[in-house]
């Protein structure tokens, strides 16, 4: 592609009219916001945005479908998690964040179940790949809620307890049966 | 005797608390004003109890962290200059507003008042002088920080203050030419005549070019930007590196401190300073049909305001030329400030000069 510039005319050349242009370019964008910023503040054109600027906390931009947040761990209709400590998802992290300790559950057709189950945020690198390779739909990435900041490696450092009363965002889940209840009739991205 | 001290007193009072007030809110309407420039709303988190008042409590937060750090000198350097520095810094900046006149005269209680701290005779050159001073504050912090990098950063906002003294002493001497009198009173007194009947006899109709000349030579000895590359805020090593706390914060708001001064210096000299077009002392006067009677105190009240909302108007100009150029290089600057602005404004003089021989 080929640039075509041209040498400055005269006019241009003495940079002062060129000057006044960019003020009034500024100078419109100041005048336009502040009308509506003080007719926001009246009530009036709720509607126009003063600003493109997001409140965050207060607003959030919306998320896609497929934003992978805060993690959860998926439940049965009994209320017991999904998981069953096969280790996929521990083996696959690549930054070894998830560290899961098995136990032997009674009933044998659920052979095992993790005793502990553990999520090192200040690890996790929000890559998903936990959640791809988990097999019975346990372990998924669609809170749709950012890790919050904490004072102490404790904080950060997300157990099973905390993991299993976590709920999906509505529009983000992603799991096939929902939490606390069987299978769902449709995908719930409609993917 | 008494009473004129009290008096004096009284218009420091007024004029001190004026500046020292739109300083601090100048920090505020810099990151807001900016803020509305560039579709963005600004800085608007620092609350007392639950209330923002849209930001208004972070000028106070900025002062809280800077009388809150340490207050460090450099144990080589020279620990008197390195804080005399700053000290110099606030004065030179705040004694020019000794000399602008804020109002016309005030006859109250049968005294005549006049609505200025000191009418000296030397008038602007009060101002010149003690912008002038401004210089070694920068000098004097950059020398006495023991940093190379400092020095430089001193020896570049030396440079560049020198060059653009020239064009605004020039500029003024256009002024004064116009006006006939180097006095701030007489000049701002001189804008009340009318040319051609209607058009008020401001600075800026009688000398056009020296207006752009003066802003913008008074931009550069303030180091604003578009010529602010002895420090432009941390973005290169400047004098102030080795400054924190509140010694900072006295070059800092010094820098807010000289923005009013330029635009009170500016507004008295080219644009009516407190003169209103169609006002006189006498009421609403248009010249050659009609005379509407005003109470005095009302007069002198109106023009008041009028020289504050002025110098308001031109901070918010400073600030929006700020946040729109960019900024110099020193070669740049250096080359705009001697082959560019002395030229033009000798240029100035000459054809004002003639003008007024002619006419």
């Amino acid at each position: 592609m080929k640039i075509v510039g041209h040498n400055l005319t005269t006019k241009e050349s003495f940079y002062f009219f060129e000057i006044a242009k960019g003020l009034w370019i500024t100078s419109r964008h100041f005048i336009y916001n502040m009308y509506f910023h003080i007719a926001h503040l009246l009530g009036k054109y709720p509607e126009v945005p003063a600003a493109v600027t997001v409140q965050y906390p207060e607003e959030k931009i919306p998320l896609s479908k497929r934003w992978r947040g805060r993690h959860r761990i998926n439940a049965r209709p009994d209320g017991s998690p999904r998981c069953v400590a096969c280790m996929l998802c521990e083996t696959v992290c690549p930054v070894q964040c998830i560290h899961i300790v098995a136990g032997e559950h009674p009933d044998p057709a659920i052979e095992k179940y993790p005793v502990s189950f553990e999520i090192d945020v200040t690890r996790c690198c929000w890559c998903g790949m936990c959640e791809e390779a988990c097999p019975v739909d346990a372990l998924y990435m669609d809170t749709g809620k950012t890790p919050e900041p904490g004072f102490s490696r404790e904080d950060l450092l997300y157990r099973k307890e905390q993991l299993v009363k976590e709920l999906p965002l509505p529009g983000c889940q992603r799991s096939l049966n929902a939490p606390g209840q069987g299978p769902m009739e449709a995908n719930p991205l409609g993917l | 005797m008494y009473l004129d001290v009290i008096i004096t007193l009284l218009k420091i009072a007024i004029v001190f608390g004026f500046v020292l007030n739109v300083a601090a809110i100048l920090s505020w309407a810099e990151r807001k004003q900016s803020a509305v420039m560039q579709d963005r709303i600004g800085a608007n988190r620092a609350d007392v109890l639950g209330f923002r008042i849209f930001g208004l409590f972070h000028p106070i937060a900025d002062t809280i962290k800077m009388l809150t750090k340490e207050d460090w000198v450099p144990p080589a350097g020279d620990a008197f200059v390195h804080t005399l520095a700053p000290f110099l810094a606030l004065f030179t900046a705040l004694v020019v507003f000794a000399v602008i006149p804020f109002g016309d005269t005030l006859h109250i209680a049968g005294r005549d008042i006049p609505l200025q701290i000191a009418d000296l005779n030397v008038g602007i050159l009060f101002i010149v002088a003690f912008g002038g001073l401004g210089f070694y504050s920068v000098v004097l912090a950059g020398w006495s920080s023991e940093n190379k990098y400092s020095l430089l950063g001193s020896i570049r906002g030396a440079a560049q203050l020198i060059s653009y003294e020239l064009a605004l002493g020039l500029s003024i001497v256009g002024v004064v030419m116009a006006y006939g009198s180097i006095e701030l009173d007489d000049i701002v007194r001189g804008q009340g005549q009318y040319v051609l009947g209607v058009i008020p006899y401001w600075g800026i109709v009688a000398q056009p070019l020296g207006f752009i000349l003066f802003f913008t030579a008074a931009m550069a000895e303030t180091k604003r930007v578009p010529f602010d590359l002895p420090e432009s805020e941390s973005e290169i090593i400047g004098y102030f590196t080795e400054y924190s706390g509140m010694k900072f914060g006295a070059f800092w708001m010094g820098e807010f401190i000289e923005v009013i001064s330029v635009a009170g210096v500016v507004t008295a000299l080219y644009f009516g300073g407190w003169q209103i077009p169609f006002l006189s002392n006498q009421g609403i006067f248009i010249p050659g049909l009609f005379t509407i009677p005003l109470p005095h105190l009302l007069v002198v009240l109106l023009q008041v305001s009028a020289f504050g909302l002025k110098v308001l108007f031109f901070c918010w100009f400073m600030l929006l030329v700020r946040w729109t150029l960019p900024r110099f290089r020193y070669d740049q600057l250096m080359a705009f400030g001697w082959k560019f602005m002395v030229p033009l404004a000798l240029v100035n003089i000459v054809v004002t000069g003639l003008i007024k021989y002619v006419f």
